[in-house]
């Protein structure tokens, strides 16, 4: 089931990302992604995921930004070698054929808010039911990330961890 | 090399927004157990309003003395965090089980709420610090040499 607001947000979805892979400068290219991340964070909330709308507009639209700006300044801002090659015969064909494919596939998935789908029967109900009862945490999000699964969250936060260390010793530039 | 902001108009909207995010960046995260949010966003966020102040006022005011010294603090979250693992393993019990934590005098549901709080602050800790620090390695190379060479 789509809703009538999220048909215009999907159309400024399809116009940002197509602006930001067309576009000459690469300085507007960075700052339609960050819209781009804006809308489909509005796209999150409408969808009831206020969770991943938060992350979404913070790292995508926030984030991502900054950092995208910091190696633009740091290296050309305005590089006019970056000419892109016309697209070849084979992409200009087998991407619509993906599309096709996908649009097949998608068919075949469950309805929006189903019910019955696969994902809401199996371990979803118990999450709901008992969450409360077992962590006294009232956000089921919460009780899930923080108990059920914590040492995923916990190794999840190794890996932010080990990629900033490679990151801060790969960017630096002396010594 | 951040150097700082030129304009008037940019440095007082930086001193009032500034700590609108960061009082934001709090809020998400010690909310996440009622509502949206957690350790994750609430780092970020916390992160961000760092980085603001460094792109306003640049590396070298007195406002970002701070920053530096939280870039110092690089893994402490992710000791924190396997720290409440080990405090309730300390316990008798199961490694993340956080009715195990030994703290006298708490119920069970107060210690497992304490429990996800002090997970959730190890994890927004890690994720500040880490945004920042690829900031400034991006952006200025004498602070990774400082914060290197102590």
């Amino acid at each position: 089931m789509i809703f009538p607001y999220e048909i215009p947000l999907l159309l400024l979805l399809l116009i940002t990302a197509a602006g930001a892979i067309m576009v000459k400068d690469l300085i507007s290219a960075v700052l339609l992604l960050g819209s781009y991340s804006f809308f489909l964070a509005l796209v999150w909330a409408g969808l009831g995921a206020v969770d991943v709308a938060f992350v979404e507009a913070v790292v995508g639209a926030g984030l991502a930004t900054v950092l995208f700006l910091l190696t633009l300044f740091g290296t050309a801002p305005k590089d006019n070698r970056l000419r892109r090659p016309p697209p070849s015969l084979i992409t200009l064909i087998v991407f619509p054929l993906l599309g096709v494919l996908l649009l097949y596939a998608a068919s075949d998935l469950p309805e929006f808010g189903d019910p019955n789908s696969p994902a809401s029967v199996r371990i979803s109900p118990v999450y709901l039911e008992q969450s409360y009862t077992d962590t006294h945490t009232p956000n089921v999000v919460t009780s899930v990330l923080m108990d059920y699964r914590s040492l995923d969250t916990m190794v999840e936060t190794v890996v932010i961890f080990a990629s900033g260390i490679a990151c801060a010793l790969l960017l630096r530039r002396h010594g | 090399m951040i150097r700082p902001h030129d304009s008037i108009i940019v440095h007082t909207l930086g001193r009032f927004l500034i700590p609108v995010v960061q009082i934001f960046g709090l809020y998400v995260l010690f909310f996440g157990q009622y509502g949206p949010g957690g350790g994750f966003v609430g780092g970020v966020i916390l992160g961000t309003g760092m980085i603001l102040s460094v792109l306003i006022f640049g590396h070298d005011a007195s406002r970002s003395q701070i920053v530096k010294k939280v870039l110092h603090g690089d893994g402490v979250g992710m000791l924190i965090y396997a720290g409440v693992g080990g405090l309730c393993m300390i316990g008798g019990g199961e490694f993340l089980n956080y009715a195990n934590l030994e703290i006298p005098g708490l119920e069970t549901a107060s210690r497992r709420s304490l429990g996800i709080v002090l997970t959730q602050i190890g994890v927004a800790l890690d994720v500040a610090v880490t945004a920042v620090s690829i900031v400034f390695s991006l952006s200025a190379e004498e602070i990774i040499e400082d914060s290197i060479n102590g």
